[in-house]
């Protein structure tokens, strides 16, 4: 379903401030796939993320969505493959706008948006639905200011406007790191649940090792700009936090993991 | 105090007239978080362009339309400007408002005015009218209270409209917060080219009917337009946030806003009787007032209006 080529990815090239972001950066998923993302500040997350979602264009390497070049499609025309979640609640609704009017906007993605209605009344019925599975009450109020929602409401709502339309990738950018523990373990439930329920190929970044490996059918680590840890199936299931630290440590050839990976 | 009262209808009239490029400088200002200053320019091209084309013998209608048009066009050069050469916003509006001063004079033949007088054309709107309607050789219809009353209710009504469809949605969630926006597959900059024509059109439009109101286009008409619409902005705002929740409600109110504007510098001239020379002084001070009442507002209650840099 997604397809990661060679990628290169440099920043501020030709300065001091030089930073190879990802190089030879390789991955591909298949169709249902739901993958968790660790890696250690600068591994490459969500440069690799963006780069996928298209915030920023590539240097080197080519990336297909379900068979589809993307490499050189500005972001909005991706967006019509791509549901995403960002790591700052603020960043994935309008404030100023309804849920309802949040909603019509995601619902609308990669379509022509034309002089017809911006919602509709058959609309608002079927999003009253759709809000019911985050459990958060939202279904009844649908005309409130998504400024007046919680961070972890304003999270779920996000999360459920990159699925209204089934996206043939969804892209979650440590979309719970911001919120508190609580809150956080619900936008997750919310979060397997619709993966679930529409079996979307997903792409999750996480700072907490133990969801790493108790979502998702396979765990990648990141490294230096490209995937260096890849572990599926059977094999996930019964990893261990320790193993995972382990694992960092090898491939950083330091004990820096501590430091850096321990928030689980 | 007469005096005051007799001009009243007059500063009213004239703040309508100004609240229609106010409403324009919203769609930029407010939706889009653009700071625009080509208006300054296409608003003299507004009126620009319908004084020529009344000259050369059109309907009034036909030529309040292309003035609109030329408006479009002046705001389609600034959007291209700032989306596709990367020019920040209000540098670009800078530039055009630049150029369009050249523009301008060639619309006027070279000319710094070209006079449109009542007598000899069928205007929509004229200061005389004020006078006429009072007299009786005139029905109240054309009272310029009236005229433009309706036109701004028309504005509005079709702004109303065009941003509850599917496009304008989008155009709003473009201003309200453009990383969301193209997340949802929609094109911010092309919204943002679209935002800018609609509103220097506004801008052009208005400056058309004030072309009209004092029987002529003026090289310097536009100059400090956008203090004035920023103005009503902010008065309409300071004075009916609370009341108006409503789309169409927020851009009557700027209209409004507008208006009070004008009938407080009215005030201030007749009442204190200060030399006109000092109007633009006198314009920039109420303003810098309005603008600071929501931010010492803010500080006093510790509530500040969220704002978003993307």
């Amino acid at each position: 379903m997604l397809e990661i080529r060679n990628v290169k990815k440099v920043f501020n090239r030709g300065t001091v401030n030089e930073k190879i972001a990802l190089h030879d950066l390789n991955l591909h998923l298949a169709p249902g796939d739901f993958v968790t993302v660790i890696g250690g500040n600068g591994a490459g997350k969500s440069t690799m993320l963006n780069s996928v979602a298209g915030v920023y264009p590539v240097d080197e390497g080519e990336i297909y969505i379900d068979g589809v070049e993307v490499t050189h499609l500005p972001e909005y025309k991706r967006a019509k493959f791509i549901g995403r979640v960002f790591q700052d609640p603020m960043m994935g609704t309008a404030a100023t706008m309804q849920i309802e009017e949040n909603l019509a906007l995601a619902a609308r993605r990669g379509k022509l948006r034309t002089l017809m209605s911006g919602i509709t009344k058959a609309e608002r019925e079927s999003y009253k639905e759709a809000l019911k599975i985050l459990e958060l009450g939202l279904e009844d109020r649908l005309t409130a200011k998504v400024g007046l929602l919680s961070g972890g409401q304003r999270q779920a709502l996000t999360l459920l406007m990159a699925t209204l339309q089934r996206p043939k990738l969804l892209l979650l950018d440590e979309h719970t790191a911001a919120l508190d523990p609580k809150t956080a373990s619900k936008v997750l439930e919310a979060t397997q649940r619709i993966v679930e329920k529409d079996n979307l190929t997903t792409l999750m970044i996480t700072h907490n090792m133990r969801d790493a490996i108790a979502y998702g059918n396979r765990l990648i680590m990141m490294y230096d700009g490209h995937v260096v840890v890849d572990v599926s199936g059977e094999e996930k299931k019964n990893l261990t936090v320790e193993q995972l630290l382990n694992l960092f440590s090898k491939v950083s050839g330091s004990n820096e993991a501590n430091d850096k990976l321990l928030l689980g | 105090m007469t005096s005051f009262f007799n001009a009243l209808p007059g500063a009213v009239s004239q703040g309508l007239i100004w609240g229609i490029m106010a409403i324009g400088l919203y769609i930029t200002y407010q939706m889009l978080e653009l700071s625009d200053l080509t208006v300054d320019g296409s608003f003299c091209t507004g009126g620009a362009v319908c004084a020529m084309m009344m000259v050369a013998g059109h309907n009034v209608w036909v030529a309040l339309i292309v003035a609109f048009l030329a408006g479009m066009l002046a705001g389609w050069v600034t959007s291209v400007f700032h989306t596709k050469l990367g020019i920040p916003a209000i540098l670009s509006g800078i530039l055009t408002q630049l150029g369009l001063w050249s523009v301008n004079l060639a619309i006027m033949g070279m000319k710094a005015n070209q006079a449109l007088n009542v007598k000899n054309y069928d205007l929509l709107v004229s200061m005389r009218f004020l006078k006429d309607v009072e007299k009786g050789t005139r029905g109240f219809w054309q009272h310029p209270l009236f005229t433009v009353g309706l036109v701004t209710i028309a504005i509005v009504a079709v702004l109303y409209w065009f941003f509850g469809t599917e496009l304008g949605a989008s155009i709003r969630a473009t201003g309200a917060n453009a990383n969301m926006a193209r997340a949802q597959g929609i094109n911010t900059n092309l919204n943002k080219v679209i935002g800018l024509m609609i509103s220097n059109g506004l801008v052009a439009l208005s400056g058309a009917l004030l072309a009209q109101y004092q029987g002529f286009a003026d090289i310097n008409m536009g100059r400090g337009a956008i203090v004035i619409g920023l103005a009503a902005i902010i008065i309409g705002d300071v004075v009916f946030s609370k009341l108006f929740r409503n789309f169409a409600l927020k851009l009557l109110a700027v209209s409004i806003g507008a208006v009070i504007y004008y009938v407080v510098i009215q005030a201030v001239i007749s009442l204190l009787d200060i030399d006109s020379n000092y109007l633009k002084l006198i314009s920039a001070l109420i303003v810098a007032i309005f603008l600071a009442v929501p931010n010492l507002r803010g500080k006093t209650f510790g509530k500040r209006k969220e704002k978003h840099h993307a």
